[in-house]
């Protein structure tokens, strides 16, 4: 292009391009845009060599400040672990009797609980413990493990038929589908179980059953149907029910012998927090 | 320079072009070949079981990686509350990789054995029935429908060829191994656990004996997620794992 055109209206420069009687514009980049484009390319090269960036062959270069989203992290976590570590140590130290007893301590665990409660058993056992067809209600006074400090503290930590070793274990057989007993044998005791419960049930065969019961059921519920926390056997006569009320209901858990499992959480939650969740569980209502 | 330069000689055009894409090329493919090297080194990780590999490809035909993430970035509050941030290597033999940016649900990165296989089973039919705030979109048809495995042994060597280091022992055992899975206490679950460790989770998932369903391979994935590190070895100080 050997001389300059200037396009009359705007005043600017233009290519020397024309189509159809329009002429294309030269307009430059506006000055500060090109300036802040070059600042950035500037400070990219000046990241290179203070932030770790580039791949080399053997690692990456690692940058004059070395800075590692990982040991921060870390650092992070660490930093929260020395704020909370005198409350820990506390809760450690202390009995869990003792916990409740300092106002200060069942605060701490208080608060603690309650957010690992929501995080880890809420969905189960129901964001207020209030549990579901087949999770224990944590609010009333009915304990298959035991509602005192220290039981609840165990059963957390191992849990109940989990992978853990000492875990709390049983498990009620499967009368009806492994053949045990015979269905009409199954119907009978469904009636004698309404009986323990204080509803209105067939009296004859409550009659029938009352063998039955001695022989197959007893060892674990006690004659009286009352239960026994060692091996988790719920009380029949309360009207509480895991796995429901109607005589429906527990047809099908004397043929099918449920038993659900809690996970172990000893592996997961620091001995600590088990003693704070501890604590919170017990608060909920039927702690012993 | 003047752009004018470039756009009035095609030959500089093209030169310059072609100094452009080759910066462009090496510096996104050229890392790929020591894309090792960022791998952590562990101990724990194996190639997933053919039952748990079902149980991925169910978890992402269902869309469960939509509104699931399995990353726990490295901040103290994920770290807090899921555990121990993920590491690369946890993912090395997921194809595709399912670390996900959308968390409507919660993390899944470490979900296996926080929850029973009963749970998963209610939660996957009826996610209200267990969790009554939630609004995850019932999956019931789970467990009543048949997990087709007929390709699996196929299934096992597409994953060796996208570098997944299956034997051919554990290839030629694929569909055994898969049945034997969900049967305890039988020959097979024991040759599964010599094949793939001592830690392989071998029972009905389902609670389903009768059938092998597709409830039975996802909560096999599921229970086995965020289990096979042993952390307790793991050395997040060490050089070669800084980041």
């Amino acid at each position: 292009m050997s001389k300059k055109e200037i396009d009359e209206v705007s005043g600017t420069e233009t290519t020397g391009h024309e189509w159809d009687g329009i002429k294309e514009l030269n307009t430059p980049l506006p000055r500060w845009w090109l300036y802040l484009f070059i600042a950035c390319i500037v400070w990219a090269v000046g990241y290179w060599f203070v932030m770790p960036s580039w791949p080399m062959l053997h690692g990456y270069t690692h940058g004059m400040l070395d800075h590692s989203q990982r040991d921060e992290v870390m650092a992070n976590v660490r930093a929260l672990q020395a704020a909370r570590a005198g409350k820990e140590q506390a809760l450690n130290q202390a009995t869990l009797k003792q916990i409740q007893d300092n106002p200060d301590l069942l605060q701490f665990a208080m608060a603690e609980g309650k957010t690992v409660f929501g995080d880890n058993c809420a969905p189960c056992h129901g964001s207020g413990g209030q549990g579901a067809h087949g999770y224990p209600n944590l609010n009333d006074d009915v304990w298959l493990w035991g509602g005192k400090l220290d039981e609840i503290q165990h059963t957390i930590t191992v849990g109940v038929r989990s992978s853990a070793q000492d875990t709390r274990e049983s498990q009620m057989p499967a009368f009806g589908r492994d053949g045990i007993l015979k269905p009409a044998e199954v119907a009978d005791l469904t009636q004698y179980v309404v009986h323990l419960s204080g509803r209105p049930a067939d009296p004859a065969a409550v009659r029938r059953a009352g063998k039955l019961f001695a022989d197959n059921c007893a060892a674990c519920h006690g004659a009286q149907g009352k239960g026994d926390r060692s091996v988790g056997a719920p009380n029949l006569t309360d009207n509480e029910w895991l796995y429901g009320p109607t005589p429906a209901d527990i047809r099908d858990q004397i043929w099918n012998g449920h038993g659900g499992v809690m996970p172990t959480w000893g592996g997961r939650l620091s001995p600590a927090t088990i003693k704070a969740l501890a604590v919170y569980v017990h608060s909920l209502g039927g702690g012993e | 320079m003047k752009h004018e330069k470039f756009e009035r000689n095609s030959i500089l055009l093209l030169v310059g072009i072609l100094i452009v894409v080759a910066i462009g090329g090496a510096v996104e493919i050229a890392p790929l070949f020591w894309v090792n090297g960022t791998i952590e080194k562990i101990s724990g990780m194996r190639p997933y079981t053919p039952l748990e590999l079902e149980g991925q490809k169910i978890y992402v035909s269902e869309g469960c990686n939509v509104c699931h993430s399995q990353m726990i970035r490295s901040l103290r509050d994920e770290v807090e509350r899921y555990g121990h941030y993920s590491l690369a290597a946890e993912s090395m033999y997921d194809h595709p990789f399912l670390w996900g940016s959308e968390r409507t649900g919660p993390d899944l990165a470490r979900v296996g054995g926080k929850y029973s296989d009963e749970w998963h089973r209610a939660h996957l039919a009826d996610p209200r029935s267990v969790v009554p705030e939630s609004i995850m979109p019932p999956y019931v048809h789970l467990e009543k429908t048949p997990l087709d495995y007929r390709d699996i042994r196929q299934m096992l060597e597409a994953s060796r060829d996208v570098g997944v280091p299956y034997t051919d022992d554990q290839i030629a055992n694929a569909q055994a191994d898969l049945e034997a899975q969900v049967a305890p206490d039988t020959d097979g679950a024991d040759a599964l656990k010599k094949r793939y460790g001592a830690k392989v989770q071998v029972r009905d998932f389902d609670g389903d004996p009768s059938q092998i369903t597709k409830a039975d391979a996802l909560i096999a994935y599921l229970q086995m997620l965020g289990t096979l590190v042993d952390f307790k070895t793991y050395q997040a100080d060490a050089p070669g794992n800084r980041r």
